[in-house]
């Protein structure tokens, strides 16, 4: 089953970890924790890199697809995300 | 750059990413978080153009991938630094589906050209073409919703949905089984995507406005689940690690919202709410000659004396945009020494935390935005809660009714306030469909109009009284 366990291992850690911080983020912030881990989805974006560089014509044409998509995500959602920190920073 | 370098700047990046959503735990650090987020996010861009697999692929390859960044990247530009905060739900649902399209394409690019794909590879690129276009269908349909274009807000059902819903997810499994059975029927990987494209939208439709909270939030989960099923595919720590924490985040916002609203999951996308068969009060049995509505000058009175005064704002206030003017009226009564704080209903608005956003933009400081469970022990000692835009969410049925659709939903218990003044454009039920007996009540004025103008000619009248 080649890397499966250390993957799933991983996987299964990063869940716990993303429950026990998740857990503390207050109500107030659900929004910007929303577009926030939005944007750091975005991480698809390595994937559709190594796709877009291919020699492939159609694995190419996917990749780049997909890399519009993700680089519609990352920028749009730490920029949307940033937006709304600071107004909730400037009166501090 | 060879590939342990690759791997320990992906490294790096999930730590950055985890520190990131740390820095969310407190409005001081949130901007700091969302920097390293980003932080992370460039490191990890530039190790891959700096890896074997793109900077070795040449020229071309390299002006494909700025031509997809620039593209992608001025679009999501645009969108961000236009959109109105009171669209952020919108925003929110169109970032979850370009996540999930990305990932069905970044799993059928690497599926379709890998040369002996393993079992591990074959699962994990069927789960992510499901989830992913599950997450692409579903956010279109919610964002068209909330945007207002082509469906209706209103849930959409028709004789036989969920068994058509169901056989179609079957049928997006059974293909996959064939995939994986059979990993050269590479084509079939587009059939998976197409049956899981019509489950999206079935999936979303029967999901109404108020109810949307908890769509988008359990979309964000799947976008998350996409990117982490493609990281499997691509054996990739990073997309594994990020995607989990989206998945875990999403399912946990999702929880809150039900749990907000005492209702399962399975209840809320099956839109399972709604005027049932006349159950408890008709709308005339409840308002029958019993509701006052008043002028602005008969409310302004009531600030003359009143030392505390609880803002219950909801979905009507992102509406009207009343934001500013409420701002302007909390600044105008506590010149007037008197104490305003605003009561934040878990599900008020179409998204986790949408009242917030609005209100942090229009000024008011976040120490005074508070949550259901620490307001409402303090309403008995409000002398007057203003009501803008809300209704299901502040309905004392739910504590007394138990047949009523919203029976055990936690509400904000404004009626136990000394006088209420419900801000509101008619007498319309909420989303539930019920009549609310809180307008009706001995303590309670209704000032009809629109939330926006009613503030304002509010903040007049106190002026001149």
């Amino acid at each position: 089953m080649d890397a499966l366990i250390p993957l799933l291992t991983i996987f299964m850690l990063a869940v716990f970890v993303g429950f026990e911080i998740i857990t503390k983020v207050p109500p107030l912030l659900h929004t910007p924790l929303m577009s926030g881990s939005n944007a750091i989805s975005g991480i698809t974006i390595i994937g559709a890199m190594v796709a877009a560089a291919s020699s492939s014509t159609l694995t190419t044409a996917l990749g780049f697809s997909a890399l519009v998509l993700a680089a519609i995500n990352v920028v749009g959602g730490f920029l949307v995300t940033h937006r709304m920190l600071e107004m909730f920073r400037k009166k501090d | 750059m060879d590939s342990a370098l690759t791997n320990l700047a992906y490294l790096a990046a999930s730590v950055l990413f985890i520190l990131g959503i740390k820095g969310l735990t407190h409005p001081r650090t949130a901007v700091r978080g969302n920097l390293y987020g980003a932080t992370g996010m460039l490191l990890a861009i530039v190790a891959t153009l700096a890896s074997r697999e793109v900077f070795g692929a040449g020229v071309q390859g390299i002006g494909v991938i700025l031509a997809g960044v620039v593209i992608g990247g001025g679009i999501g530009a645009t969108l961000a630094l236009k959109i109105q905060m009171t669209a952020m739900p919108q925003m929110v649902a169109l970032l979850n589906g370009f996540g999930g399209g990305a990932s069905v394409f970044v799993a059928g690019a690497v599926f379709l050209d890998a040369t002996d794909p393993t079992t591990r590879m074959t699962v994990s690129t069927v789960v992510s073409g499901i989830i992913g276009s599950v997450t692409f269908f579903g956010s279109l349909v919610a964002f068209d919703k909330l945007q207002g274009l082509v469906l209706p807000g209103k849930p959409i059902h028709f004789a036989g949905q969920q068994f058509v819903s169901l056989l179609i997810g079957l049928g997006a499994l059974g293909v996959g089984v064939m995939i994986v059975t059979d990993p050269t029927a590479t084509n079939l990987y587009w059939v998976v995507v197409a049956l899981a494209s019509i489950a999206g939208v079935l999936l979303t439709i029967p999901v109404g406005g108020a109810d949307m909270p908890v769509a988008i939030a359990l979309l964000n989960s799947y976008s998350g689940l996409a990117a982490a099923s493609t990281g499997f595919v691509l054996d990739n720590n990073a997309l594994i690690i990020t995607g989990s924490l989206v998945g875990a985040s999403g399912l946990i916002l999702t929880r809150i919202m039900c749990k907000a609203m005492n209702r399962s999951v399975t209840n809320v996308l099956t839109g399972a709410i709604g005027p049932k068969a006349e159950a408890g009060a008709s709308a005339d049995e409840v308002y029958g000659g019993r509701v006052k509505s008043a002028s602005p000058e008969e409310v302004a009175m009531l600030f003359d004396m009143a030392r505390r005064v609880v803002i219950v704002p909801g979905y009507g206030l992102a509406v009207s945009q009343a934001q500013h003017s409420v701002r302007d009226l909390a600044n105008l009564l506590e010149s007037q020494g008197t104490e305003v704080e605003f009561a934040i209903h878990p599900v008020a608005g179409r998204m986790p935390g949408h009242m917030n956003v609005l209100l942090a933009e229009a000024n008011i400081p976040y120490d005074k935005l508070r949550e259901m469970d620490e307001i409402n022990p303090t309403f008995a000692q409000t002398d007057v809660a203003i009501v803008i835009g809300a209704n299901d969410v502040v309905n004392p049925v739910a504590n007394t009714d138990p047949s009523s659709p919203i029976a055990g939903m936690p509400i904000l218990e404004v009626d136990k306030a000394r006088t209420v003044v419900v801000i509101k454009r008619s007498l319309n039920p909420g989303f539930a469909g019920i009549p609310n007996p809180l307008f009706a009540a001995d303590n309670t004025l209704m000032f009809f109009g629109d939330g926006k103008k009613a503030v304002l000619d509010l903040i007049s009248a106190i002026k001149e009284a």
